[in-house]
């Protein structure tokens, strides 16, 4: 569904300029849910823009279920694939009506006004109906994020493009929001591209895992050696040692009072 | 808990938003000393509306009552606007969740964490540009000199993240609310940016409200943690194993095991809940 060669990304002019994807590769079947985990600044969401089609500047070749796809896109190439940011405001317009926001790409790809979706849309992310009329700002950061999340689903794309998405919610309400996402999976066969720093969260969702580290990907690991932590890199090793002493690290930090 | 000097004093402050029913923030009471005080609760149930009232950073649409909300001393609800703006990232600091979002989007990143320094001590400004790249490097910004010349939608989420701390950390404020300042840095990154709050807390002996979704991580770090639930504290913890209101023991039980996978998340039972009712 998914084929990227030799993807680059640089930013800046000159002696400024830093490339910060350099030249990476892989693919992502239908159907398939891939995970990207790597330390902050590594290039993840650059990743997940250029594929998105939101970065024009990158070089290499992307494959959207079959085809290959051109800096500029064209509109269905863009219907293809939807990205919920990392930050909602990334995707949400801070000026419009909650229920614009979600009618907007509906409107956009000359699929109707929009208008009844609005409704379904916010109870599936399980928002009220009432939100529509809000503005974001009149949201809690959770409540925005889930909107971020109703409005890539608005279009039905084949492929969803995840930036940390439940990085804002506490665990009940991302229990609901991954639960969603795996029914959807299941019921449209959609293919996933899943950035987070939650471990946890990545083996519960992903069939496969890239480690990235410093623009590149350093290690690729299955859902099966997630569940038994094996990796193959030292960086890798780290990175998941990290998370299962994660909590003894914040112990040490303050040591619980009593 | 009894504290005897409190930095922060709230006595049955409630929020209200225009026309709503139910106020956002409910009849909460808190008095923070110099210590780490925890808020978890369920997305929408009051912890951002809390902070922002402290800070007197509601929309004026909010209609905010209080028996009492007392820094250091002092009401804050009476004083002007003025004088807000003269606490504000100065004495108190306010962490805010949007991080990329709330600094100002035409100055390079380095210029407003320099600026931050230049708060508590009269130093040139090449002495406050050290200052802060010294500070960038300690949350560990991989790249500093190149960080420092970008602007706000030119750094990664994790990156604003870390900004706003550095910031924050170098103007030494007695009361820091910070929430969720910690939300997209991976386990070992936290540490470090934790470790550094840690000690600007106890430097400086100021009270530090940490508003996080992640129940684990409060419980560690906080010397307490109070549990919001539809606007209103329904328990304060010092140890999870204490959680006996529902929405907390749910809270614990949603939270995937990477060594354990299921093939669906348990969900809160939210009937069971709101029998058990908000009340504390
Ligand atoms: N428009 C831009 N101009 C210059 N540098 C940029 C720009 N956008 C991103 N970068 C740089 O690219 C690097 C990677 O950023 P990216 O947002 O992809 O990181 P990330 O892996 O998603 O990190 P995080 O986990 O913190 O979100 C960062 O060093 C960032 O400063
Ligand atoms: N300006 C506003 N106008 C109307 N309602 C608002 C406004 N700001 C917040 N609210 C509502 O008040 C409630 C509390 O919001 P708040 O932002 O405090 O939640 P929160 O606990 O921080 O949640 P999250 O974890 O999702 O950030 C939410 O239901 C929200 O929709
Ligand atoms: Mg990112
Ligand atoms: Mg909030």
């Amino acid at each position: 569904m998914i084929d990227v060669e030799n993807l680059s990304v640089s930013f800046g002019q000159g002696t400024a300029r830093t490339q910060v994807v350099k030249s990476v590769s892989f693919s992502v079947r239908k159907g398939e849910t891939l995970g990207i985990v790597g330390e902050s600044g590594c290039g993840k969401s650059t990743v997940l823009r250029s594929l998105a089609g939101l970065d024009r500047h990158w070089e290499g070749s992307i494959r959207l279920g079959g085809e290959p796809v051109d800096p500029d896109r064209r509109r269905e190439q863009l219907l293809l694939a939807q990205m919920v940011f990392q930050d909602p405001y990334g995707s949400i317009h801070p000026r419009h009506r909650i229920q614009r926001v979600l009618a907007e790409p509906i409107r956009a790809m000359d699929k109707g006004p929009g208008w009844d979706r609005v409704g379904p849309a916010l109870r599936q992310v399980g928002l009220p109906e009432t939100f529509a009329d809000r503005f974001p700002h009149q949201l809690s950061g959770g409540q925005r994020q889930r909107v971020a999340i109703a409005r890539a689903l608005m279009l039905e794309p084949e492929i969803l493009l995840l930036d940390e998405p439940t990085s804002a919610l506490d665990v009940s309400v991302q229990a609901e929001v991954l639960n969603l996402l795996c029914d959807l999976r299941d019921e449209r066969n959609l293919t996933y591209v899943l950035v987070s720093h939650d471990l946890s969260v990545i083996a519960h969702m992903c069939d496969r895992v890239l480690v990235m580290q410093r623009g590149t990907f350093v290690d690729e690991l299955t859902k099966d050696d997630l569940q038994r932590g094996i990796t193959h890199h030292a960086y890798s090793q780290m990175l998941f040692e990290e998370a299962v002493n994660g909590l003894r690290t914040v112990n040490e930090v303050a040591p619980v009072l009593n | 808990m009894p504290v005897d000097h409190p930095i922060l004093e709230i006595r049955d402050l409630s929020v209200r938003f225009g026309r709503a029913k139910i106020p956002a923030v409910n009849g909460v009471s808190l008095t923070v000393g110099a210590e780490r005080v925890g808020i978890v609760g369920e997305s929408g149930s009051g912890k951002s509306t809390l902070g922002r009232a402290v800070m007197r950073l509601l929309p004026p649409a909010a209609r905010i009552e209080a028996a009492a909300m007392d820094f250091e001393g002092a009401p804050l609800l009476t004083r002007s606007e003025k004088a807000m703006r003269g606490l504000r990232g100065n004495r108190m600091a306010l962490i805010m969740q949007d991080p990329r979002y709330s600094l100002n989007p035409v100055l390079t990143v380095g210029k407003q964490v320099a600026e931050a320094a230049t708060l508590h001590q009269k130093i040139s400004r090449k002495q406050a540009t050290a200052l802060a790249a010294d500070m960038l490097g300690r949350v560990r910004i991989a790249d500093v000199e190149r960080t420092m010349a970008l602007y706000p939608h030119q750094i990664s989420g994790g990156m604003g993240q870390r900004v706003m701390i550095a910031m924050m950390l170098l103007s030494k404020p007695r009361l820091v609310i910070a929430d969720e300042p910690t939300s997209a840095l991976d386990v070992s990154v936290r540490g470090d940016v934790l470790r550094l709050l840690d000690e600007l807390v106890r430097e400086n002996a100021s009270a530090l409200l940490l508003i996080s979704h992640d129940i684990r991580m409060v419980a560690s770090f906080c010397e307490r943690v109070l549990v919001m639930y539809q606007g209103r504290v329904v328990e304060t913890l010092t140890r999870l194993e204490e959680a006996k209101h529902p929405y907390t023991r749910g809270l614990i039980a949603a939270m995937p095991d990477p060594k354990h996978p299921v093939s669906r998340l348990p969900v809160l039972d939210r009937r069971a809940i709101n029998e058990a009712g908000a009340a504390p």
